[in-house]
């Protein structure tokens, strides 16, 4: 499925320049290394990470492949998939004539660790990193500025060092988060990314440390990542529910990797319940649907393949064409081809606004 | 509504008033047991008394209540609303306890008290048999006890458990199941092992009962995954009060995925859409549907089935103002199957003339 090699001549017939959303840049532990304090150097030699699941290397989870990785995806020089600049952009970055990507490192990164100071001395080291290593010699490759995000103090401070500064698109969040999404332990995180003017992201993965789902550890891989959204929905559910949006009506969510077939369902079971229990949560002003329509965007892959293409049309009207945003996850075995990732029926209008302008205007990218 | 169609409620909830109810169907050890100890109510948080959701309060009557009565309920359900039938899923917390041989005791109470207190003062009614997941040998015995009697027409679970419904150890429960011609009802709700989140505890309410449409897609993905389908290709699944518009993105998802990795579960030989579409159904209350009528058409039209919606009014939970039992948007057409084909289609026990 995943063994076939784009040829390089397909780049030319890119309409726009596409920005892509979800980028998995690999690091090791020693690229982070100058980057980290001999207390936080030897402390990782010594203890390593600890992620609130049980394995010292590897997955809770097996993946159903490598690092979850297109088997064409490791670069010919040796290193791990997408560790290898120059074989980045041969595979992905020339071969789509991609404009602007977005790096989401997912690991080493120290996020969710136990320990909150690790976590942001590694926070504060992938984002130096992402600089040196990657933006600084392709600048289409915008960064992250991940957070130690199980303390929002120390994760505010990261945001500081980061304001103002181009180079970064977002604020990144994984979703399992310890506690929901809305909880006030967060609202520092929120606050500071308002202040600093970035859109906050919050890619699927991390480990909460919490049962997979609310009715217990599942068995499979499969059931896992389908479970993503589900978590999601309800960090999402608390994030309105909290009031997040009346107290930083300016703040805006990406929601990365997560799909969004599940999206208008929520919405209208929340209003729905909304409408007799209003009482519960005085401090909304507006439909729960309406902050979910006003606040959040989606990134595109994995795209949810509709049984009958119009259904999926459906989805992406009702949760708005100036809110998808295209990504392929590159990478990782589930990615989303540019070239025919979104459904052949769209206009050329919004298929440029998915591939480009909806990015665009949310990460001001010039 | 059209009073000839008779139609099927499949999900509405007898009240326990107390924990004294259920004292003389309990034997002489847990009687004492529940005076000794000071045991006053198994009422769980999933539905606080007086919250709006748990009774429409045009409905509540006496201390608050609703459908703590028989003549309460049946007036509405079936004289109101023309249900020829209507199948009684009690939410008393028994699925809560943490002692195997206590909640296997309140199990039993609670079945023999909805039979003798609601089934045998009604004959529209048909009721749940509430199964201690607790343990499977006691929940496989309390199927064989209750079976015998035509009026159970389905076992019912909690959707939110220890583990998820698919694993192994719950399989004995399946062929019972099976072998009985029993559905297997998976009722939102939690035996609050876990937060009602997978990230934790929400600070209100609004949000824990949101939080039962993600068990819902747990359980589906689990059932499937597991391969319960596959060994028992007759059980039938109903998931009660879960909501309804859910379901085609969650299968989209899972779908997707099991092309990618379906090497892991080998057993599942076809698109989980499909094994879905044959083997599960969903109570239509609540709908959790698009505000405009046309719109429910659509999310309609994405569940690609006009067998899997099951009517349910609920009772007496607040899902709907005035008597629109069924939501704005159905077509006609859909009205009579999910009113009583697909009832009679999903549960056996249903077509029996005299379910005595």
């Amino acid at each position: 499925m995943n063994m076939e090699v784009r040829q390089p001549d397909r780049g030319a017939k890119a309409r726009v320049g596409i920005i892509d959303c979800d980028i998995h840049p690999k690091n090791s532990v020693e690229d982070l290394k100058p980057y980290l304090s001999n207390r936080w150097w030897s402390y990782l030699q010594t203890y390593g990470q600890r992620q609130r699941h049980g394995y010292v290397k590897g997955f809770p989870y097996p993946k159903s492949q490598p690092l979850a990785s297109r088997r064409d995806s490791w670069p010919p020089g040796g290193g791990l998939p997408a560790s290898d600049l120059n074989f980045m952009r041969e595979q992905h970055l020339d071969l789509y004539g991609i404009e602007y990507g977005v790096m989401n490192p997912l690991s080493p990164s120290g996020q969710g660790d136990q320990n909150d100071e690790l976590s942001a001395a590694m926070a504060f080291a992938t984002n130096e990193y992402q600089l040196e290593g990657w933006n600084k010699r392709d600048p289409r490759l915008k960064a992250s500025v991940v957070v130690p995000y199980e303390n929002g103090e120390l994760a505010r401070k990261e945001i500081r060092r980061r304001a103002g500064d181009k180079r970064f698109a977002h604020v990144l969040f994984l979703s399992r988060t310890s506690e929901l999404l809305g909880k006030q332990r967060y609202w520092p995180i929120f606050e500071a990314a308002v202040e600093a003017g970035f859109p906050v992201g919050v890619h699927v993965f991390g480990s909460s440390g919490r049962p997979m789902s609310n009715t217990g550890w599942p068995s499979f891989y499969i059931e896992e990542i389908t479970e993503h959204s589900a978590s999601l929905a309800a960090s999402v559910t608390s994030l309105i529910m909290e009031g997040v949006f009346e107290r930083w009506p300016e703040l805006k969510i990406v929601l990365i990797e997560a799909g969004f077939g599940w999206i208008p369902s929520l919405g209208w079971r929340l209003d729905q319940n909304w409408k007799r229990m209003k009482d519960e949560v005085p401090h909304l002003k507006r439909a729960p649907s309406e902050y979910l329509r006003q606040h959040f965007w989606v990134s595109t892959q994995p795209m949810e393949e509709t049984e009958e293409p119009e259904h999926l049309i459906d989805i992406m009207q009702w949760i708005g064409w100036d809110k998808i945003m295209f990504a392929s996850d590159y990478p990782h075995w589930d990615f989303d081809d540019p070239f025919t990732a979104l459904p052949p029926s769209l206009s050329e209008e919004r298929r440029n606004q998915i591939y480009s302008g909806n990015a665009k205007a949310l990460y001001r990218f010039a | 509504m059209s009073a000839k169609l008779h139609a099927i409620d499949c999900d509405v909830h007898p009240t326990v008033p107390n924990v004294k109810a259920l004292l003389p169907y309990l034997d002489d050890f847990w009687r004492d047991t529940v005076q000794e100890r000071g045991i006053e109510s198994l009422e769980t948080v999933t539905y606080p008394p007086n919250a709006p959701l748990t009774s429409r309060p045009d409905w509540r009557g006496k201390n608050s209540r609703a459908a703590t009565e028989v003549t309460q309920l049946a007036q509405q359900v079936c004289d109101r609303w023309h249900a020829g039938i209507a199948i009684c899923n009690c939410l008393y917390g028994v699925g809560l306890l943490f002692s195997e041989d206590m909640a296997n005791a309140f199990a039993r109470a609670l079945n023999d008290w909805v039979a003798k207190e609601w089934l045998d003062r009604d004959p529209r009614l048909r009721a749940s048999i509430v199964i201690p997941t607790q343990n499977t040998e006691y929940a496989v015995d309390e199927i064989e006890r209750c079976a015998k009697d035509r009026r159970f027409v389905q076992i019912m679970v909690l959707a939110m458990q220890e583990v998820p419904l698919g694993r192994r150890q719950f399989w004995p429960i399946y062929a019972a199941a099976e072998r009985h011609g029993l559905p297997l009802g998976i009722h939102a709700g939690s035996t609050y092992r876990h937060s009602i989140t997978s990230l934790g505890w929400p600070s209100y309410y609004i949000e824990d009962y949101a939080a039962h449409t993600q068990a819902f897609q747990s359980q589906v993905a689990s059932l499937v995954c597991e391969g319960v389908f596959a060994k028992y290709p007759g059980l039938k699944v109903v998931l009660l009060e879960s909501g309804v518009t859910w379901l085609p993105g969650f299968l989209w998802r899972f779908a997707k995925f099991w092309r990618g990795v379906r090497a892991e579960v080998p057993w599942v030989d076809r698109s989980p859409a499909e094994i879905v579409r044959d083997h599960f159904r969903l109570t239509i209350q609540p709908f959790d549907a698009p505000a405009e009528p046309d719109q429910v058409e659509r999310a309609i039209d994405h569940l690609r089935s006009d067998g899997i919606l099951l009517y349910a009014s609920d009772f007496p939970h607040w899902q709907f103002d005035g008597d629109q039992t069924m939501p704005a948007g159905i077509p006609k057409a859909l009205r009579q199957k999910i009113m009583v084909d697909n009832p009679l289609a999903t549960y056996p026990r249903l077509k029996e003339e005299d379910a005595r």
